[in-house]
């Protein structure tokens, strides 16, 4: 359930982190409209994670404040939580429980209604019905991922944040993901999602974020000449 | 009320089912305990007045391993394909985390337990079957569960959790351990409730303080 009336549905102001003596994130600032998408750039170690750990309340920051759908992340931690679907570089699942059971745990945690018919729904969205009553540690690793994203969006969070999401997932699944990232948007809700790949960042997002130096960088112009900025920002790679 | 209890109850289900289908917690821990009287009574080869005296502390000692064994894998689950961070990044509060966790360990020493003890009864003569043994048995196990329970977090966080676990694990319990051999060595005498004296009170106290401390030690130690 989107929540347009509450401003950005992410809003993050002068966020600082570090770890110890090494500062990752300072005076960090985004403001993330209500059924946008950004994709944020970044060369490996510079704090993307870190951004997405901090957003889904599993690392804490040192200053700034946060808000995600109206919450505040430091206050309202717990409704924070009902609020953001998370997709990290693990499944968050457990091998010996079934795609379907390991649905049905986080359903129930969440509290979701209609706990069957929502499961259902999800397996078939990311398509993995056929599959949903094999263990996890027999699914490939592209099938462990569709099953993580279901466990992302299973209680329909307003904000869904994704740690490099097309990773294991083939031309098809990403197909899928792109699909219903489209769909999120257009319900009015809004993703952040990491990524190396421009080409995928830029056709999935309205906004585009590249990380470096602690703080966030926002190409503009035509997708040419972000292209070519986000080539020339990012380390080792050519613009197409 | 429902809110708490519907996902303690979520996840003790969880452990459950997960231990049923992987079988590696319960069978290996019962097999050490059974080697381990094996081996005591071979040893030892005590006299059955010998065997009653003895009986408490080599009960106490096998269940204080067996717990050590089973609570090193209480939080390896949750690390393995990050379970514990999708579980965090969910609205269930820690304290109903901790207290599912607690619980499952609970459950599973408790039955360990069940299994060992008839079996210790037999080799070393003494009988399984009293209300204050069973009394002097649950509130340990309790306590056992909870710090075991509070350490296999922060254990399971460290490269060397299987040695930081029994580090940190006895020194915390060790009062319960003498309270438990205490209960018992005077329920296995035949005592009735009040003939354990103060030994059986203050398991209970233990397990009051543990209750309140550990959930909320646990907190800080699963956040970052």
């Amino acid at each position: 359930m989107p929540e347009p009336g509450n401003g950005h549905a992410v809003s993050i102001s002068r966020l600082e982190k570090s770890y110890r003596d090494w500062p990752v994130l300072w005076d960090l600032n985004l403001a993330l409209p209500w059924g946008a998408t950004l994709a944020l750039f970044g060369a490996n170690g510079v704090g993307k994670t870190t951004l997405l750990r901090i957003l889904s309340t599993s690392v804490r920051a040192d200053a700034g404040t946060v808000q995600i759908a109206g919450r505040d992340l430091k206050r309202q931690t717990a409704a924070v939580r009902q609020r953001i679907g998370v997709l990290g570089h693990r499944s968050f699942l457990y091998d010996d429980l079934t795609a379907r059971e390991n649905l049905v745990y986080y359903a129930r945690l969440y509290g979701i209604a209609n706990r069957d018919e929502r499961i259902r729904v999800v397996l078939r969205r990311v398509g993995l019905e056929h599959r949903a009553d094999h263990r996890v540690r027999a699914l490939s690793n592209g099938m462990q991922r569709r099953a993580s994203i279901a466990r992302a969006i299973l209680h329909q969070p307003p904000v869904l944040l994704l740690d490099e999401p097309e990773a294991g997932l083939d031309r098809d699944s990403r197909q899928m993901l792109g699909d219903l990232l489209t769909e999120w948007n257009q319900e009015g809700r809004s993703v952040i999602f990491t990524t190396h790949d421009i080409d995928l960042g830029l056709s999935w997002s309205q906004q585009v974020a590249i990380l470096r130096t602690g703080n966030l960088v926002f190409p503009s112009g035509n997708v040419g000449e972000i292209q070519r900025e986000l080539s020339n920002l990012l380390p080792g790679r050519n613009t197409p | 009320m429902s809110r708490f209890l519907g996902p303690v109850a979520t996840m003790v289900w969880k452990d459950i089912v997960l231990e049923f289908r992987s079988r590696e917690l319960i069978v290996s821990v019962v097999v050490f305990g059974l080697l381990l009287v094996v081996v005591f009574s071979f040893a030892l080869d005590p006299t059955p007045a010998q065997a009653t005296e003895l009986a408490p502390g080599i009960l106490w000692v096998a269940f204080a391993f067996a717990a050590t064994l089973a609570m090193n894998r209480s939080f390896v689950r949750e690390q393995e394909a990050g379970a514990l961070e999708g579980l965090l990044a969910s609205p269930v509060s820690r304290d109903a985390i901790f207290l599912a966790k607690a619980a499952a360990s609970f459950i599973f020493m408790l039955l360990i337990e069940a299994v060992l003890l008839p079996a210790y009864a037999v080799m070393l003569g003494f009988s399984a079957f009293s209300w204050t043994l069973g009394a002097t048995i649950l509130l340990a196990t309790l306590g056992f569960a909870l710090v075991g329970t509070l350490f296999s977090a922060l254990a399971a966080q460290t490269r060397s959790r299987e040695i930081m676990l029994p580090v940190l694990f006895f020194p915390i319990v060790l009062p319960v351990i003498l309270a438990a051999v205490q209960a018992s060595t005077r329920a296995i005498g035949g005592e009735t409730f009040i003939g354990l004296g103060r030994w059986l009170p203050l398991l209970g106290v233990f397990d009051l303080l543990f209750l309140v401390i550990c959930p909320w030690l646990f907190t800080f130690i699963v956040e970052e």
